[in-house]
């Protein structure tokens, strides 16, 4: 069996007495769309930032496309794409510059630098914005441009935070189209959600309570297994025991 | 890479219309206006006399006080509590009390004793109010006795005489002191600031955290942020040397080349300063806090309104540890007196260790892992 692209072995962050991640056990397969739910403050995003090597684990250890987050971090962040929470391009640059620039600080060169804006830019039917300033496009746009330019240097696997946060569900069902096609290359997608429906999209969905991993499994298997009508019930089965909220 | 990094950060920095107008227009309105403004002759002192004698000479000597152009007169009476109310009421800042015999002292016993009275809150003011007047006073008794007293009976006194030749100076234009100290000042406040909040602003828009998880080295992304405002320092300094020469006539007396030299080394410590700051704070308002506090000190400490030597030991050495204590002694020495590479090196050396460790502070202090 192929190695899994994401390895994590009781990964464990602490902020002085507290523990935000709780030695968490789990490991992805390359090309998967790997859904991570969890409530507020249930330690998805710190557990996201250490594998992305933006946090120093406090124990345990992650493999991610090969290489030890603790040890080689800025390896992995060559092998990785990212979206964060916050919108996270730069709003006073035109969609073209930030691509020219997120693609060039990856390593990429003028000619494969020009094809692939002009690519990406096809592909999100942008052309006529290519030089209206991101700030100007409306958040839905801006969302999609985004993650287009989290994958743009082909990374093994894209990590994404929230990316969906406050679209209609229409965008958001554009957008996980291109999670799909990113998919199908064989990028692997990690994404952090708190809409149901598209827990319902992802190949396995874990859930975290508490700084643990409650459950971890095919979207199909944990409504079974929770006796669950939707992803929704199964979300409120386990959430309901957590003990730290916002 | 590198590359990218500038032409993403000159690309926003062209976007961003109050730099432009910081950099551009703040120099020219400065260095036009506060030279002028912050000068340290000390004019309007408002004088009043208590003149208990009303004669013709205490007339005489009033004129050439007020002639002088130095003092106002707010305030002529014959009653000294009358005076004393001026001096509370912050109405008068010297005043001159004439005896009831000034006039016939004067002329039959050939000497007569006059008091002065100082409001001395506004020390300059009344060091100086206090000086113009024994100044003038002097004048006044000289032609007094050329008027009053036979040359003969007064035997010739050797008098020495000292004439002194200012140089590097020769009028004592207070400006041409004054400008290139504000000019230093200029450069340091534009570098400072805007490499401080840069940093600071990427981390609250949320930016950085792209740059974070990517492969970016970060000494890299450290020199793609100093070297635009290195560029913009220098596009300042340029500015301020041409309305200096316009506006001043002041024309450097030393090497170009040297002064560009030396700055160029000292923005490197400036902007040093500035993004080590912006690597501790996570808001703008912290970074603007905290760049304010060492500017302030910096600056009153720099030796552009006091001269170093008046100051007590310990400022002297914190006045060394600034950087801009040394901008402001170089400009002048460069400009003004035409001091050469040689007369400058020890101030060189101790700028150009600022800005290695600053900037290595800086760089090893920004973490892209935490």
């Amino acid at each position: 069996m192929e190695q899994p692209i994401i390895q994590a072995d009781k990964l464990t962050k602490r902020f002085g007495d507290f523990v935000a991640t709780d030695a968490i056990t789990f490991d992805v397969a390359r090309g998967e769309i790997f859904g991570f739910l969890g409530a507020n403050g249930a330690g998805k995003t710190t557990a996201m930032r250490m594998l992305c090597g933006l946090s120093t684990p406090s124990s345990g250890r992650a493999h991610v496309a090969g290489f030890d987050v603790a040890t080689h971090p800025e390896d992995v962040k060559q092998n990785i794409g990212y979206m964060s929470q916050k919108f996270s391009l730069y709003e006073n640059l035109t969609v073209a510059e930030n691509i020219t620039f997120f693609g060039g600080i990856y390593g990429l060169r003028n000619p494969v630098l020009r094809d692939k804006r002009e690519q990406l830019l096809a592909r999100l039917e942008l052309e006529h914005a290519a030089d209206k300033r991101v700030g100007s496009l409306p958040l839905g746009w801006k969302q999609k441009l985004a993650f287009s330019v989290a994958i743009l240097h082909d990374p093994k696997i894209v990590f994404l935070d929230e990316p969906t946060g406050g679209v209609d569900p229409f965008t958001r069902r554009q957008f996980w189209n291109l999670l799909y096609s990113a998919a199908g290359q064989g990028i692997t997608v990690f994404v952090t959600t708190h809409y149901m429906d598209e827990a319902e999209y992802c190949h396995r969905v874990s859930i975290m309570v508490d700084g643990r991993m409650a459950a971890l499994d095919t979207p199909r298997r944990l409504k079974e297994t929770y006796g669950a009508a939707s992803m929704d019930d199964v979300f409120y089965t386990l959430a309901r025991g957590a003990q730290r909220g916002e | 890479m590198l590359y990218f990094l500038l032409q993403k950060e000159f690309r926003q920095i062209f976007r961003n219309r109050t730099i432009l107008a910081v950099v551009l227009v703040m120099p020219l309105i400065q260095l036009i206006v506060l030279p002028l403004a912050a000068d340290y002759e000390v004019k309007n002192i408002n004088l009043c006399i208590v003149d208990n004698d009303r004669s013709p000479e205490a007339q005489r000597l009033t004129q050439q006080l007020t002639a002088s152009g130095y003092f106002r007169l707010t305030g002529y009476t014959a009653s000294y509590p009358e005076a004393l109310a001026l001096l509370e009421a912050d109405r008068a800042d010297v005043v001159l009390t004439l005896p009831q015999d000034f006039e016939r002292g004067l002329m039959r016993d050939g000497g007569q004793t006059l008091s002065l009275a100082v409001n001395a809150i506004n020390g300059v003011k009344a060091g100086l109010g206090a000086a113009y007047i024994t100044t003038i006073l002097q004048t006044y008794n000289n032609a007094v006795r050329v008027q009053w007293v036979q040359p003969d009976r007064f035997p010739a006194t050797p008098v020495l005489k000292v004439a002194p030749v200012y140089w590097y100076n020769p009028f004592l234009n207070y400006r041409v002191f004054m400008v290139p100290g504000v000019l230093a000042v200029l450069v340091t406040m534009i570098g400072g600031f805007l490499s401080a909040l840069n940093i600071v602003q990427e981390k609250e828009v949320g930016t950085i955290e792209q740059i974070n998880v990517s492969p970016v080295r970060k000494h890299y992304f450290i020199l793609g942020k100093l070297l635009p405002f290195w560029v913009l320092g220098n596009v300042v300094f340029t500015l301020g040397l041409l309305v200096a020469r316009v506006v001043y006539g002041i024309v450097p007396m030393g090497s170009m080349p040297l002064l560009y030299g030396f700055v160029t080394l000292y923005l490197l410590a400036i902007l040093g300063l500035g993004l080590l700051i912006s690597t501790y704070c996570e808001t703008q308002q912290q970074a603007m806090l905290i760049t304010f506090f060492f500017m302030m000190v910096f600056i009153l400490l720099g030796g552009l309104f006091t001269p170093l030597d008046s100051m007590p030991a310990w400022a002297r050495a914190v006045a060394y540890c600034s950087p801009v204590t040394h901008l402001i002694a170089v400009m002048r020495m460069i400009i003004l007196k035409g001091s050469t590479l040689h007369d400058v090196l020890p101030a060189a050396g101790i700028v150009a260790a600022m800005a290695l460790v600053l900037n290595t502070w800086a760089i090893v202090h920004y973490r892209k892992t935490s």
